[in-house]
């Protein structure tokens, strides 16, 4: 990889952001720390967890309820990070913005509330090969109660879509496209807006699960050409608990709410209940305040930092990584498409995942291993489970040859 | 101060190498398999009872070095045994393995694990744990339910 000539000027001084996130500044098992867990989750800098205190501190009331100044403080602070979501992903409207846990209640969202009015027994919802089970399994649901069929499009033996098989998988009775931006077990990075343009050709609409995508390449939902975008805060430098929807305004405003309650209401009589207009038509009962007070700190932290810097210092270690451990005898890559993000599963000749794991658990190096709630993948390379580094900001180099020593010694131990 | 030498001995390095008892048993009076949704592992137990006595046990089965030799160890160990020997033998082993992170199992409790003992050392790793006892859960649903067992035992 040629990835020293892709960092800008001004790269990312990553020794110097570490400083910013005090969880990785201690030693596990006797060993300094070496988060290298970020797929799963990044960690917070002081900026997020200083908002997240003070809004508890000095803000916290119910919001959109009271007429007194913590409520109306709380309700400017939860919509302040609401417009800020919006601008993050170049929505036309902070009101195209739907609160929700993570990728995963969006998407059980817009498969609830969407899918259940536009897909009928017959039609089609086409995913791709390499989906994290939350979307695979909201869609399955969906389409055992409608009778409806789940078209799966197929990936080669590096990780990368089938174009063609996509293409000709887009029926007449697709009605839905559902499709990761950025693959959580193999770090395929999918063309998202030519899939969108192909789509839209067929007036099929298309939602982008960007749970791996936000934090690692700036996103604007326009010029990608989706109509929903799902992603989740705590994959984001963010809390956990937090996440968010965007929609097209028009759709959102067509589609009917998935719970029920208060918030989401205009008028309730026993007889019938006026639904508040989006996004708090979808948004039941008291949300994560202070959690979207947080994201809304994180999206400035990332913005402040530069997700252009982020990825191409993020580009740098995974071409470095992937050249090291390619070197390591026994390792095989997992995942090997042209255009990746900053994940690196990998297995080893004769040594499950788990142990690997637990080795470089002893080496304080933190990675994830298992099925990555992908197991079509695994089933799809005949692996089980596999080994992933996956980068954030502010990894640094000496983090990967921490990585590689420790792989090593796994090598030595089961030898 | 847990050690890797701690969890991974060279008697479990062996087992995991070179399996014993890793094949099919015909015919088996029980059977079961045993699946671990977190990871993926999967073993599959078949036994031989006699007049309340293991007379033959086997394996077969993916996973990581912990349960590979935990299965091939066990099944070492029931050989012979009556089936409340193999109880008794199941709940020492599951006290060893869940016992308080840093406390040492004592000298008697090791003991009367035989072998087994060299799996005292998982249970510095919480997340291990299961990888050795998934096994032990297969064979005794097997036990339990006789041949007709048709649903996987699962640890979770």
């Amino acid at each position: 990889m040629s990835a020293p000539s892709r960092r800008a000027p001004d790269a990312l001084d990553a020794a110097r952001l570490r400083e910013e996130f005090p969880i990785l500044h201690q030693t596990v098992r006797g060993r300094p720390l070496v988060y290298l867990d970020n797929g799963a989750t990044t960690q917070k800098p002081r900026a997020v967890i200083d908002a997240t205190v003070a809004y508890y501190e000095r803000d916290n009331a119910n919001v959109h309820r009271g007429v007194h100044l913590l409520s109306q403080r709380a309700t400017a602070a939860f919509e302040g990070a609401r417009e800020k979501v919006a601008r993050f992903l170049g929505a036309a409207s902070a009101r195209e913005i739907v609160f929700t846990r993570g990728t995963t209640e969006a998407i059980n969202l817009v498969a609830w509330s969407f899918g259940r009015t536009h897909v009928g027994a017959g039609d089609e919802v086409l995913i791709t090969a390499m989906e994290h089970h939350s979307n695979i399994v909201p869609w399955q649901m969906l389409c055992a109660e409608k009778g409806a069929r789940l078209r799966v499009a197929p990936i080669d033996d590096d990780g990368a879509l089938r174009m063609d098989a996509f293409a000709s998988l887009l029926g007449p009775r697709t009605k839905l496209v559902s499709v990761l931006q950025v693959s959580n077990a193999l770090g395929t990075v999918l063309p998202a807006r030519e899939i969108c343009a192909l789509a839209r050709e067929r007036g099929v609409p298309v939602l982008v699960d960007g749970a791996q995508a936000v934090a690692h390449t700036p996103v604007d939902v326009r010029s990608l050409g989706c109509d929903f975008y799902a992603f989740s805060g705590h994959k984001l430098y963010g809390p956990t608990g937090i996440g968010a929807l965007w929609g097209r305004g028009e759709l959102l405003d067509a589609m009917p709410p998935w719970q029920g309650g208060g918030e989401m209401i205009a008028s309730v009589t026993f007889e019938q209940t006026l639904y508040n207009v989006v996004p708090h038509k979808f948004e039941a009962g008291t949300p994560d305040i202070a959690g979207a007070v947080g994201l809304g700190a994180a999206i400035d932290w990332v913005s402040a930092v530069g997700l252009e810097r982020i990825s191409a210092h993020e580009h740098d270690l995974l071409g470095y990584a992937t050249e090291a451990l390619r070197g390591v005898p026994g390792v095989r890559l997992v995942g090997t498409a042209r255009e990746k993000a900053a994940v690196l599963s990998f297995v080893m000749d004769g040594v499950h995942p788990h142990d690997i794991g637990t080795v470089l658990d002893q080496e304080g190096v933190a990675i994830r291993t298992g099925h990555h709630c992908a197991q079509p993948v695994m089933d799809r390379f005949g692996v089980p489970a596999t080994a992933r580094a996956s980068f954030a900001a502010y990894n640094t180099r000496d983090d990967v040859d921490a990585l590689v020593k420790a792989v090593h010694k796994v090598r030595e131990l089961f030898a | 101060m847990s050690d890797l030498r701690e969890l991974y001995q060279s008697t479990i390095l062996d087992h995991n190498k070179k399996p014993r008892n890793f094949r099919t048993l015909a015919p088996a009076t029980h059977h079961a398999d045993g699946f671990n949704p977190l990871c993926g592992d999967k073993v599959s137990v078949w036994i031989e009872v006699k007049d309340g006595v293991i007379r033959d046990v086997s394996f077969q089965g993916s996973g990581c070095a912990i349960s590979t030799a935990s299965a091939s160890m066990m099944t070492e160990s029931v050989k012979g045994k009556t089936l409340a020997e193999v109880e008794t033998l199941f709940r020492r082993f599951h006290d060893v393995v869940t016992g308080e992170i840093g406390a040492e199992p004592s000298d008697d409790e090791l003991e009367a694990l035989g072998k087994l003992a060299v799996f005292a050392g998982v249970r510095e790793y919480p997340a291990r744990v299961k990888c050795a006892t998934l096994v032990w859960h297969a064979l005794r649903a097997a036990l339990a339910d006789g041949a007709g067992a048709d649903r996987p035992v699962s640890t979770e």
